[in-house]
């Protein structure tokens, strides 16, 4: 009986603090950059889908490992078992013909460091890196430096605050 | 020598050349009209049933492997709302070549009753075969079916994006390629397409590279890159 009452006491602390909050006005409110500023009860209408970037223009990247964007269209291109239709402009055989970049020479290096004659498995599914680009607009203010600006930052001399 | 028929073919003939003995003549011609009518009325309400999408895919064959990957694709969903059905690409709509076409598709009935390909994996085993007498078949007529609804006169290539107004401009409106050689698996999956070179590179035109098109193709290419909007920015 006495260890009853010992659990109860010592669960006391925890459970105070979780009734007051309880006690608060309706549903917590969330203030989510990824979601609009609406009770969660409430529907609120979704976004509009935005429109595809499929002007054919290169973006750089941002980083220079950066997998670059796809600047066009991929609807309904077959990457499958039996085909890789971006590989059909992309590979190696047919950018003369397409004018599009080859895929480059990091693709056909497998996972041992071994450079293969062709596509390396690992590669194989382009879209897990590559992706095309939508015309909205970033949820939440993006912090993100150009590793050029960085570099040409003026030293504070091994002060940091 | 006379040759001595048998009775059972010249007691028929005999009936068939000799005149009507009851019936009048206004009721032999007049009947046999409206039975004419009645007989082929009711051949093409038969050969358009066939040739509904409701009727490609009552056999589970078409409706579970490519019906469902025609649902995919922009041929089914789009954003205008019109869409192909399974005779629109597969099926002529001139009368002559649709008849033909009906008449090789008793092999696909043969293909039915022996279940030749009535799992998924003999119709993945087989895909390959079956994409190819689709795009032999698309290749002898011109793309006909394609052309029922896409028309290069009514194509606007100031719509399209570069490349594809290029490659347009240079194998479609000169008749060098048809729609085929390039828009394969634009409906259903492809199958291994090892050895068929993409239809707007010289592998596929069979004419010596020099003298390609795709090198003037490429040229442009290359001379729009340079000289675009984004290339001037770098």
């Amino acid at each position: 009986m006495r260890s009853y009452m010992l659990v109860a006491l010592a669960a006391l602390p925890c459970l105070v603090p979780a009734l007051l909050s309880a006690q608060g006005t309706g549903p917590a409110r969330v203030d989510s950059p990824f979601r609009p500023p609406v009770q969660f009860t409430d529907e609120a209408p979704a976004p509009q889908i935005p429109a595809d970037v499929t002007n054919d223009r290169r973006v750089a990247r941002n980083y220079p490992d950066q997998p670059p964007v796809i600047p066009h269209n991929i609807r309904d291109y077959q990457v499958s078992l039996n085909n890789n239709q971006c590989l059909t402009c992309h590979s190696r055989k047919y950018v003369e013909g397409s004018q599009a970049p080859m895929i480059s020479i990091t693709h056909y290096i497998d996972r041992d460091g071994q450079t293969l004659g062709a596509v390396a498995p690992r590669r194989y599914f382009c879209t897990q890196c590559h992706v095309p680009q939508t015309t909205a607009q970033p949820l939440v203010p993006n912090t993100f430096q150009d590793v050029d600006s960085l570099i040409t930052r003026p030293s504070d001399g091994g002060d940091r605050k | 020598m006379k040759l001595k028929l048998p009775e059972y073919i010249l007691s028929p003939w005999r009936t068939i050349s000799s005149p009507s003995r009851y019936l009048s003549l206004g009721f032999l011609t007049l009947g046999g009209f409206a039975a004419g009518v009645m007989f082929w009325g009711g051949f093409n309400t038969a050969l358009e049933a066939t040739n509904t999408e409701a009727f490609c895919i009552s056999c589970h064959e078409m409706e579970s492997n490519v019906y469902e990957e025609l649902k995919q694709t922009i041929h089914f969903t789009n954003r205008s709302g019109v869409r192909a059905t399974c005779p629109d690409c597969h099926v002529p709509h001139e009368w002559t070549d649709k008849i033909a076409r009906k008449m090789q598709a008793s092999k696909e009935v043969w293909g039915k009753i022996f279940g030749t390909i009535n799992t998924r994996d003999k119709f993945v085993a087989m895909r390959r075969e079956l994409a190819e007498h689709e795009w032999a078949r698309l290749k002898a007529n011109n793309s006909l079916e394609c052309r029922n609804c896409h028309s290069p006169e009514s194509m606007d290539i100031t719509k399209q994006g570069a490349r594809a107004a290029r490659a347009h401009e240079e194998f479609l409106f000169t008749g060098q390629r048809t729609c085929i050689d390039c828009h394969k698996g634009i409906a259903h999956q492809l199958p291994n397409m090892e050895g068929v070179p993409p239809g707007w590179s010289d592998a596929a035109s069979g004419k010596d590279a020099a003298h390609s098109s795709k090198a003037s193709l490429a040229h442009w290419l290359a001379e729009t890159e340079d000289s675009g909007p984004a290339a001037q920015a770098r």
